[in-house]
């Protein structure tokens, strides 16, 4: 239906820009998440129906996320019921359903958090999608939040994480162990008309220094609306191989900007 | 003059011409979308290589606004700043400023007006007006001429003709550039068969490289439309493009290729996009409609537009009515299929089965035979026979 035929498809429940998880709307009975039509309460087996009329290549179980901050009973409950919605889900996944990746949780408890992945890593998932992160932890928490995840699940199944974006998250990500990785980080530059520019060969650097101008641009990216781009020539990053740097100028997405023009965005995007 | 005008078919009045702009090779009768600011809202200059798009339409208030045709001219010109490859043509302003802005005034000198920017009274003079279409570089540019409504009657439009006589003179004088671009005179005179007569005849004298028909597109009722496009390509020189501003409507644009005009523009395949309509054979289907939201047909069946090839209609509605995305996919199939129009048109005088065609057009779009009078009055004059798409009527 939506014309990507040659790519793979991923159904996860939380949408970080549009379907965001409410940890105090979720009970027993289903997770809650704000989304621009509302509140809204799913059920397992509303999720289940939802997954079989879409028929993605990827999905992942229904999960209760917790932000960083919640108290340590809050925390348990969430890894007790993702596990029983995840036999939920399981139980009432259709015989031609595709690959099922196992959701796991815990906050910011390094306990729970292994506790999760092992009762998870119990059940018969092709791969695991790792919730809960991107709600309040640090970026100094983080990997060993991960490693407590990664360490104990089985080397030849595929992670994916959700909630992270930035490049060194990613990279932080992909230190502990995580293959996979779906961001926002694009969709907001872009809306803040904002190209990156950071060259690959300096990303080992794990901590970028950020000397940020009055503009807004560091050595990881620019601020295309800035009045010193009017008249720039040159392509946003010179060599790169995308459509946009290959047929269009800064001084040109500069004045698409300035106008509201819709195509900024898409040659930004890009 | 930097333009090659070759008639390579007519029928009737209707003609299959190649046009040489200095960045591109046409095939008319074309139509030219609107760039405004210098894009087209939300496709890429390769989309628009991919419909088909031979000539794109910049406007010249805007771009002198932002970014300042001064910073385009430094940049080298509008095909380098938007990087696109093919033609390009700029209006003089002069609409722009009458349309848009409630305190323009219109004088001998000029169109004065308040600048949108900072409020400052500012005057449009046709000599600017020609600087700065120099300094975009457009391959096509247009003299500014004094555009009154169609629905507005009285010596204010006698008054409009003669001063657009008196600045195409003063246009051609302020003309850098002649061997690069083409200044294209515009026929003023409102309804009135005396007045346009008089106006083709002082533009004709000036021998300029093309010719557009102004002053329409604005509100008249069809059937005056219809008569003063073929009164002026009647009188227009044969060998020159002639260019029908501001419009159209798919019908309109057949009925003047059969009455004999050569290029138009308009914002409407692009707007109606963004309102979620798009253009087919029958008319115009609505996207937004809740019928639509369980259709899996594409927008056209016939269509190989590459948004018909991949997309239902049931997947555009929903775009639709959330996002930007869903009106760049039917800004793109509402072009293509313009395009298309034009290339078809311009097939069918160089095949010989123009009628055929022009039937075949007027069937989809009028199954029961409702053809309005208007276009059947217009293919009389144009020596079409549509008799076989018109149901009888009850009294002839």
């Amino acid at each position: 239906m939506l014309g990507l035929h040659g790519y793979s498809f991923a159904a996860v429940p939380r949408d970080s820009l549009l379907c965001l998880p409410n940890c105090d709307g979720t009970n027993k009975i289903g997770a809650s998440f704000e989304t621009p039509c509302g509140r809204m309460l799913i059920k397992s087996a509303e999720y289940m129906k939802m997954i079989s009329s879409l028929k993605p290549n990827i999905w992942a179980s229904l999960a209760d996320e917790v932000p960083a901050w919640t108290s340590e009973k809050r925390n348990r409950t969430s890894v007790d019921r993702t596990v029983q919605w995840l036999d939920d889900c399981i139980a009432l996944d259709p015989a031609d359903g595709g690959a099922v990746f196992g959701a796991i949780v815990g906050g910011s408890s390094v306990g729970e958090r292994s506790r999760c992945a092992q009762e998870v890593s119990r059940r018969n998932v092709s791969g695991y999608w790792i919730g809960g992160f991107g709600l309040g932890e640090s970026m100094d928490e983080r990997p060993a939040l991960l490693n407590a995840v990664t360490d104990v699940l089985p080397e030849e199944k595929p992670r994916q994480i959700c909630g992270i974006g930035l490049p060194e998250e990613v990279l932080q990500g992909v230190a502990a162990g995580i293959d996979l990785f779906d961001s926002t980080y694009i969709y907001h530059l872009t809306l803040g008309g904002f190209a990156l520019t950071f060259q690959m060969d300096r990303s080992k650097e794990h901590v970028p220094s950020y000397q940020l101008s009055k503009i807004g641009s560091d050595n990881a990216k620019i601020n295309l609306r800035a009045t010193i781009y009017r008249k720039d020539t040159s392509p946003i990053v010179d060599g790169c191989s995308c459509y946009t740097c290959q047929n269009h100028t800064r001084a040109y997405i500069n004045h698409l900007l300035n106008v509201h023009e819709m195509l900024a965005q898409i040659l930004l995007e890009m | 003059m930097a333009l090659c005008f070759e008639v390579l078919s007519r029928f009737n009045r209707a003609r299959a011409a190649q046009l040489t702009l200095p960045h591109f090779v046409c095939q008319t009768p074309l139509f030219m979308p609107v760039g405004t600011q210098g894009t087209i809202k939300g496709l890429t200059t390769n989309q628009l290589e991919e419909i088909g798009c031979q000539i794109v339409l910049g406007n010249t208030y805007h771009l002198a606004l932002r970014p300042t045709s001064e910073l385009i001219d430094e940049l080298g010109g509008l095909h380098k700043f938007m990087n696109w490859p093919r033609a390009l043509l700029t209006d003089s302003g002069g609409f722009q400023m009458v349309s848009l802005l409630h305190l323009a005034d219109i004088t001998e000198e000029g169109v004065t007006f308040q600048s949108p920017v900072d409020g400052k009274p500012m005057l449009l003079t046709p000599e600017e007006s020609i600087q700065i279409q120099n300094r975009i570089g457009a391959d096509i540019i247009m003299a500014l001429d004094d555009v009154v409504k169609t629905t507005i009657t009285g010596p204010r439009i006698e008054e409009a003709m003669y001063r657009t006589l008196r600045w195409i003179d003063r246009c051609i004088a302020a003309h850098k550039r002649p061997s690069e671009q083409n200044l294209f005179g515009i026929v003023q005179g409102g309804l009135d068969p005396v007045l346009r007569d008089k106006c083709v005849r002082g533009l004709v004298h000036r021998n300029l490289p093309g010719y557009a028909i102004g002053g329409l597109a604005g509100g008249e009722d069809k059937d005056s439309f219809w008569r003063v496009v073929a009164q002026c390509t009647a009188a227009l020189p044969e060998d020159k493009p002639r260019y029908v501003m501001g419009v159209g409507y798919p019908l309109d644009i057949v009925v003047c290729s059969a009455l004999g005009a050569d290029m138009y523009d308009c914002v409407y395949p692009t707007r109606t996009a963004r309102f979620g309509t798009a253009l087919i054979p029958e008319g115009v289907l609505k996207l937004k409609h809740t019928a639509m939201a369980d259709d899996v047909r594409p927008i056209d069946p016939t269509c190989n537009c590459m948004v018909c090839k991949n997309y239902t209609r049931a997947y555009i509605h929903c775009l639709v009515t959330k996002d930007a995305m869903g009106s760049q996919l039917l800004s793109y199939h509402n072009l293509y299929y313009m395009m298309k129009l034009g290339r078809d048109l311009h097939t069918s005088i160089i095949q010989g089965c123009f009628p055929e065609f022009v039937c075949g057009f007027l069937q989809k779009m009028f199954p029961k035979g409702d053809v309005p009078e208007w276009v059947c009055n217009a293919m009389e004059v144009a020596g079409i026979d549509i008799s076989s798409c018109c149901a009888p009527f009850s009294s002839s």
